[in-house]
């Protein structure tokens, strides 16, 4: 089973990423487990967000304390709180951030595993012309997790957004777009 | 048979467009605001043919669903917390007058402090009510059991409401896989509703709710208990049908790894997968440990949970819910009194746990199941706990 914990700010999109890589790993036949923590609910507040993905039938149904993964949404949450709680040190952070994974680092010494950075700012606002983080660092994720071959990725994204987004095929292209060019970009790969 | 993944409100309110009832008003409360939500835009896009009454509050909800049901139509409704509370007087008014009302309750604190996160207090206060209460730990759980309790309802035997309770959040905002039946064989499943009696009814003319005197409320009360007792049979042949159906088992109580186990905690909603997942952890260390799910809280199938308890050497009770009864939480108070009425005799200790949304963690069952294994082994140990609460000596966060 492998576990992923999301940290972002509310309006960001984390918990809609979380249901998103739901959605693809059940494609691949995957037990699954997309959920939110909820609180109140406030534009730009701290929230988390997780993922089980495992191939037996999921019972467990607490937080995720020791995750394998953590994606962080929004870098600055780095500053305000330990995003590296409870993470396996044979496991990885993914940060949405211009910044190399060595700069990240200098930031959170303590932690002992791998940093990945992804520059879904940049990404978004060339492919989609707004900041929606959440494609690139769908992308990140899996192209660090591994959770699928990228090609299937590709495709099922591909489905999934022309249902979500039928009447309108520029979102659909804007994202396949950021969606490509962020398996390309993510930085810490050895 | 259809493979999806699937949200505890989303099941439900796919549940009711298969289902199609005639008649769903609601009022929308957090957790549970997707099920009308997700339902009405069934009727607006014309997938249900259901009247949808979108009234002001929930006591106008349940009052509309008394309405309809009495008239004869099938009728749902989903609610939560205080959204339950304020349906009170009407629940009671539904349950006496035998309708067969299906109802999901997203599980949630009662304010106040005001909470939106689950605990169970909201359907244990409605436990006196005269509903059957079914409690879920799963999206899978929540699906079956609605379709389910749509039969319980109805049946001649029974005729009376059923909550379809679970976890606030937990269960209902969670996506998890599930396997659906396809619309027609719900629709077979469930059948036509033709109930027996009915105000429409202009050839049998009937009164409901009419004033009742001393001389005949007393039968009508002793009356509804025969429904609630008959109950359970009926839910044990719903439950015998649907494995047949879906091959997925059903019935008053769920046993886990209890075969051989010496220790055993007893549970109800979502917690019990976190439980049945320590267990398997602690049989890797050879610790025999199993769990029982209730199920079916009411009616409370006593007589089956003091056989099945009477084989372990020690049991832990977990109530989400602070009765304030100074003598335990309301599943502890059913199992203990089952144990002494049918006279078995087991060590039971009672932890009340994950009030207002507290997260209960793998390490807080964990720390449940090293207690009994020491009240097993002979230690003293304190019966009336409280589990993850800050303060306590056993378990600080």
């Amino acid at each position: 089973m492998i576990e992923i914990r999301w940290h972002g700010r509310g309006g960001q999109g984390a918990k809609t990423a979380s249901l998103l890589l739901a959605d693809i790993c059940f494609n691949t036949g995957k037990y699954v487990q997309g959920f939110p923590e909820y609180g109140p609910e406030r534009m730009g507040a701290p929230l988390t967000a997780y993922n089980r993905i495992s191939d037996e039938p999921i019972k467990v149904h607490c937080n995720i304390y020791e995750p394998d993964y953590v994606a962080v949404v929004d870098e600055t949450l780095i500053d305000v709180q330990n995003v590296c709680k409870g993470l396996k040190e044979d496991g990885g952070l993914i940060v949405n951030s211009r910044k190399s994974p060595d700069d990240i680092r200098k930031k959170i010494p303590f932690f002992k595993g791998r940093i990945y950075t992804i520059d879904a700012m940049t990404i978004s606002l060339d492919c989609m012309g707004k900041y929606f983080p959440n494609t690139p660092m769908l992308s990140a994720v899996v192209k660090t997790t591994g959770l699928m071959d990228e090609e299937s990725f590709v495709r099922d994204m591909e489905k999934l957004y022309s249902k979500k987004f039928a009447s309108n095929p520029k979102v659909i292209e804007g994202n396949m777009k950021a969606l490509k060019r962020a398996l390309k970009e993510v930085k810490g790969l050895e | 048979m259809i493979k999806d993944r699937l949200s505890g409100n989303e099941a439900l309110a796919v549940a009711m467009r298969q289902i199609e009832p005639d008649v769903v008003a609601a009022y929308p409360i957090t957790p549970s605001t997707e099920v009308p939500q997700y339902f009405s835009s069934f009727v607006s896009d014309g997938k249900v043919r259901t009247e949808f009454i979108p009234v002001e509050s929930e006591h106008s909800a349940m009052s509309a669903c008394v309405g309809a049901s009495s008239a004869g139509a099938r009728t749902m409704t989903a609610t939560s917390a205080n959204g339950l509370a304020y349906m009170w007087e009407v629940l009671y008014i539904a349950a006496s007058s035998r309708l067969p009302i299906v109802m999901g309750v997203a599980n949630r604190a009662l304010s106040g402090p005001i909470n939106i996160n689950c605990d169970h207090s909201d359907a244990y206060g409605a436990r006196d009510s005269g509903w059957i209460q079914l409690y879920c730990e799963n999206n899978q759980e929540v699906y079956d059991s609605a379709l389910q309790a749509v039969k319980i309802a109805e049946h001649d035997m029974v005729k009376t409401p059923v909550m379809v309770c679970y976890d606030g959040f937990i269960t209902s905002h969670a996506v998890e896989n599930i396997e659906l039946l396809e619309d027609e064989e719900v629709k077979n499943y469930v059948g036509k509703y033709c109930p027996k009696h009915h105000l429409l009814d202009s050839e049998n003319p009937i009164a409901v709710g009419p004033l009742d005197v001393p001389a005949y409320y007393f039968e009508h009360k002793r009356n509804q208990a025969e429904g609630l007792k008959n109950a359970k049979k009926v839910i044990k042949d719903t439950g015998m049908a649907f494995l047949e159906l879906t091959g997925r088992k059903y019935g008053f109580l769920e046993e886990y790894m209890t075969e051989d186990a010496d220790i055993c905690i007893v549970a109800m909603g979502s917690t019990a997968g976190t439980a049945k997942y320590v267990a398997d952890m602690l049989r890797q260390k050879g610790i025999k440990a199993g769990v029982v799910k209730v199920r079916m809280f009411r009616p409370f199938p006593a007589e089956e949970i003091a056989y099945v308890l009477s084989r372990f050497k020690s049991v832990a009770v977990l109530d989400r819910a602070e009765s304030f009864s100074d003598c335990g939480g309301a599943l502890f108070l059913d199992v203990t009194s089952a144990l002494y009425v049918h006279g078995k005799k087991v060590k039971v200790l009672n932890y009340i746990y994950g009030l207002g949304g507290r997260d209960v963690t793998t390490d807080d069952l964990e720390y449940v199941f090293n207690e009994l294994c020491e009240l097993k082994e002979g230690k003293e140990k304190t019966v009336l706990n409280y589990l993850g609460v800050r303060g306590e000596d056993n378990n600080a966060i």
